[in-house]
């Protein structure tokens, strides 16, 4: 059959759904569903890392590999800076761009340094909306706990408390900036509930929040003239007789030399891990979030946190084969969009935290409720035209003019026709720990964004992160700033790196790869077919 | 794992698995129907490192010039949002030196009138809508720089919510004005200066500032784990 007919059965059940409220899971229900169907309980995927600052914990295979990975420099590399700076940023995603701005005003000389283009980053694709607790039923206090619950209890309360407590006046910087979130009709922010919240509080910028923040974040970086070194990745950190961070190396990719910057305080902003692909799920993330940070502070001594868990957003696209672990924004299901299995049966309340909801779709596809396609992969629908339905004709379009434009390019019109999802790979949970100034427990090396760990617990609520990036960007920012007026700069040496050397032949050498990754490896090798004519 | 096997969809790009002749900077190669531009690019062994960022339609970074068979007509497209068909010849475009005006949005004084100011070419646009041609986010890019122009300010920033930044617009008009930075600046400023105050947004950063939930914090940060799992379940 083909999609038309298949798709059906959502039209056809769509009015007796509609009559239908599916209450959440009990707490009992929840444990042994993730347990049972969640990614991050298959204990096949995973294996404990052999040295370094976390060995014996577990992680995935793949980002263990990484982790005990090689560093492509040898120990005797000239490292004669080029450049010299007070504040290194690495990373052009959000978390950079707030930590270099913030740096910046406070009168630092900073350096700017990322992978791609400035801005091509996770952060640019941010659909759903940042939460901050701006709403009169509302309370800072309210969102911690929100965040704790969904967290598992797992979240560090310190840096969970700054973020709910610092949001509103970062709401207020943004807009100062220039950032247009959605309004009520008297001026107020217009605030959306997410999953796993119990009250609105996602501020939107129609369905592009993450593009609107970093096209102008961007901008103002290029108004602050702060120097950039783009299509440069960090391919190793720099440390000073104590082991303190002084710096860091990067390839420039354009003729693949080495680049040295000597910096005061190091800023890591490099954001997450999807393109490793995990238990070869498709993922929603970006070219470069290859987990470079978590490599490079790894071999630096700093320690990771909650490094064993990874969210796996729900509503990845299945179809068509050329948006394949595309995202399909949360705010469909927010805004009432059903969940429906191949019987046309609703199974899970849609606004349950993503944890429980992607191990419910696994679920009714594992149990043969799900719909497959002809490449083999399945998925369940997600009833868009369903909001046409509820809320008047135009619904979808107005306030998903980003997904309809996704979807119309390949002749598929999300108001008229439902969309077949599958969890797709995300977000990394855990990452570098930090204290509440983004410091790591190596000194002067801070770790911002996605690249860090321990605010969201095991598993982290829609909208949190873009709110992570700025508040702890801007804490970064202004520590690494203040530190780098008091202090000198540190001496630049390999030493921790011979030292990692060290520790890895002693536990039987590395794990033979090259980290960080740098890119994916996409470009087949195979002589391809050329034509000739 | 049983499936039954009326639950499939016809994707015939992948039944078929159908070789498509495609020219990419002039020379021609054999791809899978229906993969994506860029995994075009990767699939003939190409490294690509400009010309790709987000993958997901959203960055601009992978901004290409492509034609169909047997039509004339240059098109635009992002390279990770658009299917290869047979015939296709594309070229990624390089990024084109456009003048950005710096400016610093908050010490603006009249904003409207330094758009004049920063972007003196705005008002010479002739008209010829090269650039909505160009746009592969179809925005209406002519009626924006005209828009912003004539001051009407939130028209441009509702209009530019879509500009992905790829630059497309640029090369191709003839008074050479850059549409998506005037648009950029024209966003900022009415996002700046010309939207209200959100009250409810200062009282918020007031009251936390006056400690007004102190006590409950000291309630929260205090209790024991399973108090708080309990605390936390009473929130609805
Ligand atoms: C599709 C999608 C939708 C999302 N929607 C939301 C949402 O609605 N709300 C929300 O709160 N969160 C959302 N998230 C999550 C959130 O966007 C990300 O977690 C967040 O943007 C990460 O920001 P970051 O600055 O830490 O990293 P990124 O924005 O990913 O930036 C990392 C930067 O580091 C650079 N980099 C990487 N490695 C190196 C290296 N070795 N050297 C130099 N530079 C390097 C990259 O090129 C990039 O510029 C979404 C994520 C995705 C993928
Ligand atoms: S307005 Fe210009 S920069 Fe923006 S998406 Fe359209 S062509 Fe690209
Ligand atoms: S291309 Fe330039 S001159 Fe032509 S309509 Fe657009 S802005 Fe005006
Ligand atoms: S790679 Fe970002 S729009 Fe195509």
């Amino acid at each position: 059959m083909d999609i038309h007919a298949l798709q059906q059965i959502v039209h056809q059940t769509r009015d007796a759904r509609r009559k239908q409220t599916i209450p959440k899971f009990s707490p009992a229900d929840r444990d042994q569903l993730i347990h049972q169907y969640h990614p991050d309980y298959r204990a096949s995927a995973y294996r404990p890392i052999r040295f370094g600052p976390n060995a014996n914990d577990k992680t995935v295979v793949e980002l263990a590999a990484l982790l005990e990975g090689d560093s492509s420099i040898p120990e005797n590399l000239d490292v004669t800076p080029q450049y010299t700076t007070d504040v290194l940023v690495i990373g052009g995603g959000g978390a950079g761009c707030a930590a270099a701005l913030h740096a910046h005003a406070s009168g630092a000389k900073v350096i700017l340094a990322t992978k791609l283009r400035l801005g091509d980053s996770n952060s640019v694709m941010a659909q759903g909306g940042m939460q901050i607790s701006v709403a009169p039923e509302d309370s800072p206090v309210t969102h911690f706990l929100d965040t704790l619950k969904g967290g598992h209890m797992q979240n560090d309360h310190e840096l969970l408390k700054v973020m709910v407590e610092e949001g509103p006046s970062i709401a207020k910087w943004l807009i100062e900036l220039g950032v247009l979130f959605d309004r009520q009709a008297d001026g107020n922010l217009h605030v959306k509930k997410g999953g796993g919240s119990s009250k609105p509080r996602l501020l939107t910028c129609s369905d592009y929040t993450g593009l609107e923040i970093m096209r102008v974040l961007k901008d103002e970086v290029l108004n602050q003239k702060v120097p950039l070194l783009e299509f440069c990745a960090a391919v190793e950190l720099l440390s000073d007789d104590n082991g303190h961070c002084s710096g860091a190396i990067f390839k420039d990719l354009d003729n693949q030399r080495h680049v040295i910057v000597a910096a005061k305080a190091v800023i890591l902003a490099t954001g997450g891990i999807g393109r490793l692909h995990i238990q070869g799920f498709p993922t929603s993330n970006h070219y470069g979030a290859t987990g470079d940070g978590l490599c490079l502070s790894y071999r630096m001594g700093a320690t990771l946190d909650h490094i064993d868990t990874f969210q796996y957003h729900p509503s990845g696209a299945v179809y068509p084969e050329q948006l394949i672990g595309a995202l399909v924004t949360e705010g469909i299901r927010s805004e009432g969009g059903h969940l429906v299995n191949a019987k046309g049966e609703r199974f899970v309340n849609e606004l349950d935290t993503r944890d429980v909801v992607s191990s419910s779709i696994i679920r009714e596809c594992e149990e043969g409720r799900g719909i497959r396609t002809m490449s083999g992969r399945v998925g369940v629908w997600l009833d868009t035209p369903l909001l046409d339905a509820e809320h008047g004709p135009g619904t979808v379009e107005k306030h998903f003019p980003a997904m309809m434009m996704q979807f119309e390019r390949f002749g598929i019109d999300i108001s008229k026709d439902p969309v077949l999802i599958y969890p797709t790979l995300h977000y990394q949970n855990g990452g570098v720990k930090i204290d509440a100034n983004s410091e790591t427990n190596v000194k002067n090396l801070f770790v911002a964004g996605e690249a860090s760990g321990g605010l969201h617990g095991r598993n982290r609520l829609m909208g949190n992160s873009l709110l992570d990036l700025m508040v702890f960007g801007k804490r970064s920012g202004l520590t690494a700033a203040t530190r780098a007026g008091s202090m000198k700069q540190g001496k630049l040496t390999l030493n921790h790196l011979q030292r990692f050397r060290a520790e890895a032949k002693k536990h039987g050498n590395s794990s033979g790869v090259i980290s960080p990754m740098i890119l994916p490896a996409y470009t087949r090798k195979e002589p391809e077919r050329v034509v000739t004519t | 794992m049983a499936q039954e096997d009326t639950n499939v969809i016809d994707q015939p790009e992948v039944m078929r698995h159908k070789m498509v002749t495609i020219e990419i900077s002039g020379k021609k190669y054999e791809v899978p129907e229906g993969i994506t531009v860029i995994k075009a690019l990767w699939h003939t062994g190409q490294e690509v490192v400009r010309g790709a960022g987000c993958l997901g339609g959203f960055c601009g970074a992978c901004a290409t010039y492509y034609r169909t068979k047997d039509d004339p007509k240059v098109r635009t497209c992002l390279a990770c949002q658009m299917a290869v068909e047979d015939g296709m010849s594309f070229t990624i475009m390089p990024p084109f030196p456009a003048r950005k005006a710096l400016y610093d949005i908050q010490s603006l004084k009249d904003p409207k009138q330094d758009l004049f100011n920063l972007y003196p070419e705005a008002p010479l646009c002739r008209n010829c809508n090269a650039c909505t041609e160009a746009c592969p986010q179809k925005i209406d890019v002519r009626e924006g720089v005209w828009k912003a122009v004539f001051g009407d300010f939130k028209s441009v920033s509702e209009m530019f919510m879509d500009c992905v930044m790829c630059g497309m617009c640029t090369p191709v008009c003839i008074a050479d004005i850059a549409p998506n930075l005037v648009a950029l600046y024209v966003s900022r400023a009415q996002g700046a200066h010309f939207t209200e105050k959100p009250q409810g947004l200062d009282s918020r950063i007031k009251e936390i500032q006056d400690g007004r939930y102190n006590d409950e914090w000291k309630k929260v940060l205090g209790m024991n784990e399973q108090e708080l799992a309990d605390h936390c379940a009473t929130v609805k």
